[in-house]
């Protein structure tokens, strides 16, 4: 491989087939703009984001469900900070919070239990939220609340996994895919080399500097189909984390889930364990997605079949400030970063 | 001994909070006279200013609540270009706070002042229910001298751009602090007079001065940016920030370019006397660390030739500034 200015000169000047990358996971679209990526290449390389955002993905319903709990007597619901601002059908947690409603804004799940403890008449419920790389500490979350047998905390889950995400957005258009690191050490670089294999697409594992970001799509200009490449061996083994996975394995066991903008997918997510559903608050069913704005097409934007200035609520009634979409909200979220770094 | 709310009643219990704690540690003639109004000297042009403080926890590393309120007060006076000369400082006290806490916090806003070179001429002090909080409100006077005007709406063409040291500190202290992590970052919570009046003294052409606070360098900069109707181009590679900080927001998702200093200012000055004033700051208190990293031009808002060699545009903040799930 070429040096930094080597490679940069490269994707400036590319001019081979038409390249459409998709980034995978919500840090790299979040690095892509931070590092001002996608103005460095070549009209013939496009990036676009995909679906790889916990809070862009989760349906109304589950956010609908949540402000129903906050506004329970003696219920606080308990969240990461990005979660708040996302709109169900009709309200926020914040604008729940706002009205009445209990919510605690945590940084760690862990910060649940000591709530828990400290308030035992009262009742808590976990909104988790995730992918790969949460999950194995929601399951270390489950374990201590079994052990210390506290029975005030529960949770409302909406858990899912990457490979059934892949390949539903995997159209025709994406020539290849920056798979996601984070998740990557989790699963091990393994699973992508099984998905380049089934879908017929270059897969390469990329960490989450800019330059290791150019690498990657430097490689994904190079690869042929179906072959992959992991270049953030660093963090990422062939294995992965298999105690993470062991964990994860215990508590949880693959579910259907419901998507924002894919739909209803056949084990693309995960469940508490039946022997488990008493630390459940009621996750399953919650599938319904109708959004208050018609216009928002996050569901589009998340899948690649447009960039976030595609959406004709971008930038005019949908900002960081009046965000109609998770999109929009999170600090993952595509559309969110494309107004905040001005990515064309 | 824990605040009561006796001791907001007015009485006796208030007096003696008063006298052992805040008037203790502040005492001055004009304070010590207890008047209702203070009476002081000055002429000229007076610039005031008030700002209220709320911060959990009450002490973190670098700092606590008191010095803070006199730093946030202090520093609004000199991004005016005023010499801060007076501050008041009313404390609103939950039940239940700990005296042993509160004289604490007035000692370290005392210590402050001297400082600062401010002193404390009026005081107040309410209780409330609650759980043991405090909440300070202080305002400052301050004089400009004569010939000084610096505003925000004056950032001109072609003038340079000057952080007086490294980014986010105060922000990833408090952070770090909240979320239980154990690092070595310390808020840079800090009076800026010295670096301000050396650059006044040496006649440095100043246009603009923004202390950077809450909504970080990102949200100061686009506020100067409307208000003089002018853009900034900024080069990331030249942002002093230390790799602790930078880790830390890395692992977070939190932009640097968002995160709140104590300590910090962004200067505009006319570029023939940009390395000058930047060499005056790095040789004043606080100021080491000092960098020049850009320009305003005449574009609109703010854009960054980031360190791999693209450009992105710098909004100010928006929302809370909340780490991410993952």
């Amino acid at each position: 491989m070429p040096d930094l200015d080597g490679i940069k000169r490269y994707l400036r000047e590319y001019d081979g087939e038409s390249k459409i990358i998709m980034e995978v996971c919500g840090t790299h679209t979040a690095s892509v703009s931070e590092n001002g990526i996608a103005d460095m290449l070549s009209p013939k390389i496009k990036l676009i984001s995909g679906p790889g955002c916990p809070v862009c993905v989760t349906v109304a319903a589950y956010i609908d469900r949540l402000i129903e709990l906050a506004m329970e007597e003696n219920t606080t619901v308990i969240s990461f900070g990005d979660m708040l601002r996302v709109t169900g059908s009709r309200l926020s947690l914040r604008d729940a919070a706002a009205v009445g409603g209990s919510v605690k804004i945590v940084y760690s799940p862990f910060e649940a239990i000591s709530l828990a403890k400290a308030s035992p008449e009262r009742r808590f419920v976990f909104a988790a939220v995730g992918f790969e790389t949460t999950t194995p500490i929601y399951a270390l979350m489950s374990e201590q609340i079994i052990n210390e047998d506290i029975k005030n905390l529960l949770l409302l889950t909406a858990l899912k996994t990457m490979p059934a995400a892949i390949r539903a957005v995997s159209g025709a258009n994406i020539t290849g895919f920056l798979a996601p690191g984070h998740v990557g050490v989790i699963t091990g670089h393994r699973l992508f080399e099984e998905l380049a294999r089934e879908l017929g697409k270059p897969f390469v594992t990329a960490g989450f500097k800019g330059e290791e970001l150019l690498a990657a799509i430097y490689a994904l200009t190079k690869l042929k189909s179906g072959a992959a490449l992991n270049l953030y061996p660093s963090a990422v083994t062939y294995e992965g984390n298999v105690r993470a996975r062991e964990i994860t394995n215990k508590y949880f066991e693959p579910c259907r889930a419901a998507w924002r903008g894919l739909g209803i997918i056949d084990g693309s997510g995960m469940k508490l364990r039946d022997e488990y559903s008493f630390l459940d608050i009621g996750s399953s069913g919650l599938v319904n997605d109708s959004v208050k704005d018609k216009g928002c097409r996050c569901g589009d934007v998340i899948t690649g079949r447009i960039s976030p200035r595609g959406c004709p609520l971008f930038g005019r009634v949908c900002t960081p400030d009046t965000p109609c979409g998770a999109c929009m909200v999170s600090t993952e979220g595509s559309c969110f970063h494309y107004y905040i770094n001005g990515r064309v | 001994m824990k605040i009561t709310m006796a001791h907001g009643s007015g009485g006796r219990a208030t007096s003696q909070l008063i006298n052992d704690v805040f008037k203790n540690a502040n005492s001055n003639p004009v304070l010590d006279m207890m008047e209702d109004a203070a009476v002081v000297a000055g002429s000229g042009r007076i610039a005031v200013t008030t700002d209220s403080f709320v911060i959990t926890p009450l002490f973190f590393k670098g700092g606590d609540i008191g010095r803070l309120a006199v730093c946030g007060t202090v520093n609004d006076l000199l991004m005016r270009g005023a010499i801060p000369k007076y501050i008041t400082s009313a404390y609103i006290i939950e039940e239940g706070a700990d005296t042993d806490d509160l004289r604490r916090i007035a000692e370290s806003m005392a210590e402050t002042a001297r400082e600062a070179g401010v002193i404390v001429v009026a005081g107040d002090t309410k209780v409330t229910e609650g759980s043991g909080n405090v909440y300070i409100n202080t305002t400052g006077v301050g004089f400009v001298p004569e010939d000084t005007d610096i505003k925000s709406s004056d950032c001109k063409l072609g003038d340079a751009l000057i952080v007086s040291g490294d980014l986010g500190e105060h922000h990833a202290a408090i952070m770090s602090r909240r979320m239980g992590i154990e690092n070595n970052i310390k808020s840079d919570c800090a009076p800026l007079g010295e670096m301000v009046m050396n650059m006044i003294d040496a006649g440095i052409e100043l246009h603009a001065m923004r202390d950077i606070t809450r909504g970080g360098l990102g949200t100061v900069l686009n506020e100067l940016a409307s208000a003089s109707g002018c853009g900034f181009e900024l080069n990331e590679a030249d942002i002093p920030v230390t790799p602790e900080v930078e880790g830390f927001a890395r692992i977070l998702g939190l932009n640097i370019m968002h995160m709140g200093n104590e300590g910090k200012l962004a200067a505009v000055v006319a570029e023939r006397d940009a390395e000058r004033a930047l060499g005056i700051i790095k040789n004043s208190r606080y100021g080491a660390a000092a960098a020049i990293i850009g320009r305003v031009t005449g574009g609109e808002g703010v854009v960054m030739n980031t360190r791999l060699g693209g450009k992105r545009v710098i909004t100010e903040l928006f929302g809370e500034g909340l780490p991410r799930i993952c």
